[in-house]
């Protein structure tokens, strides 16, 4: 009963959500808007379990007080703080809540994004080797592709950001088409694996 | 007095993950636990505004819609996977997620990242309007416009055939097999330059507002 249950529910969710697309008419087109709804509810409780581990996790470290545990006290403050306001006054613009977002959760949320920037150029300074043909055009497509990107390009040759441009545009859209096609066929496969329960590696665990 | 107090605390908080690059310290440390805090709340609160409230509890008890029991059940009882002794009830709503996502996605990716790809893929090989413009006005644009669609259709054709890997890759196939490589680097490539170029350009944006916003040294 404990696997039977959920193959069975897996089987009808999936079931519908492929026939409303053949059958566009009531019941499936009902049952279909009804199983998003229920999908995006559940969503969020799996968020909620998310939080609840995360809770689990610094409450613990602040029980145990290993090396650095006040960090955890940082984490939960902030948690709390943000949840409160956001609760009290709402996600509006104008709000403490927006004030927060836009002055602590924005500036530092950019700064780790650009703080990649330094670690993806010593990587590829460190990696980045044309030792075999694969990496030499791996290697050129960045270089143009960046150097296309900036004044120092046009300074160059003029024709640079435009071949830059051109590298996005064919090449790279022809590479990226053959992994969404690889992906989209993989995705359909392993989807019918799972609704048909041939695929049951997510029911495994407590 | 409350903006100056907001550009401080984001200057702050902006050389506070800065100093990583120096090393792993207190500073760096207290951002990365604040903003983990403070994203988890930023997000939960979003959740409970936009997809809580409207769709479960303003219908379930404001007005009546029993049938959203179901959902809310099956959502605690996706919680109890914290605690292990009950846990296996979690496989009920994660597989109605799985399931109603498998059934989604099938259709959906088969139609937008297949079918639609290999449509768009299937154009004239040969554009005579390029072709007339490489022989009226020879350059390296005018060739490379004119050779942009046999690229993308022997980009698209050797990538795939590099993904097939039913039949070992030998001979001719593995000949094909090897063109879609250069394909697949030279998007890589460009994804890389493109997603460096990105950061790039947030790190400036950081930049500027500590010098522009906070110090007031550019204008």
């Amino acid at each position: 009963m404990k696997k039977e249950i959920p193959l069975l529910i897996t089987f009808i969710a999936g079931m519908v959500m492929i026939l409303q697309f053949f059958i566009p008419h009531r019941p499936f087109s009902d049952l279909q808007q009804l199983f998003n709804t229920w999908f995006l509810i559940i969503t969020v409780f799996a968020m909620i379990l998310g939080l609840g581990n995360l809770f689990k996790v610094h409450t613990k470290r602040l029980q145990r007080r290993p090396k650095g545990w006040w960090y955890s006290i940082v984490l939960l403050a902030g948690f709390a703080i943000m949840f409160t306001v956001g609760m009290v006054w709402g996600p509006a613009r104008g709000t403490p809540f927006d004030y927060l977002f836009w002055n602590v959760h924005i500036p530092m949320s950019s700064m780790m994004f650009a703080l990649l920037a330094f670690f993806v150029a010593s990587a590829s300074y460190r990696a980045f080797r044309a030792r075999t043909p694969e990496a030499t055009l791996l290697l050129v497509s960045a270089i143009l592709v960046m150097i296309g990107r900036v004044p120092l390009g046009n300074y160059i040759w003029d024709k640079l950001p435009l071949i830059g441009d051109w590298i996005m545009s064919y090449p790279n859209m022809a590479g990226q088409r053959a992994i969404m096609i690889g992906i989209a066929l993989g995705i359909v496969s392993t989807s019918l694996r799972i609704i048909l329960g041939i695929e049951r590696t997510y029911l495994s665990g407590k | 007095m409350i903006e100056t107090l907001g550009i401080w605390m984001a200057a702050f908080l902006t050389l506070c993950i800065l100093s990583f690059l120096y090393k792993d310290n207190p500073f760096y440390k207290f951002a990365e636990h604040l903003f983990v805090g403070l994203s988890a709340a930023y997000w939960a609160v979003y959740y409970y505004f936009n997809i809580l409230l409207p769709n479960l509890i303003q219908p379930l008890f404001g007005h009546g819609q029993l049938l959203l029991i179901i959902p809310l059940v099956l959502g605690i009882m996706m919680i109890m996977r914290l605690f292990p002794k009950v846990g296996w009830v979690s496989r009920w709503p994660l597989a109605f997620i799985v399931g109603s996502y498998s059934g989604y996605n099938l259709i959906t990716y088969l139609q937008s990242k297949a079918l639609e790809q290999v449509r768009a893929t299937l154009v004239p090989f040969i554009q005579i309007e390029s072709w007339k413009n490489l022989f009226t006005n020879p350059g390296v644009m005018t060739f490379l416009n004119a050779i942009a669609v046999p690229v993308v259709v022997v980009g698209v054709t050797t990538g795939v055939i590099y993904f097939f890997f039913s039949k070992e890759h030998k001979g001719v196939f593995g000949g094909f097999a090897r063109i879609g490589v250069w394909f697949l680097m030279i998007a890589f490539g460009a994804s890389f330059g493109y997603t460096v170029m990105a950061r790039i350009s947030l790190l400036i944006g950081r930049v500027y507002f500590l010098l522009h916003d906070w110090l007031g040294l550019i204008q």
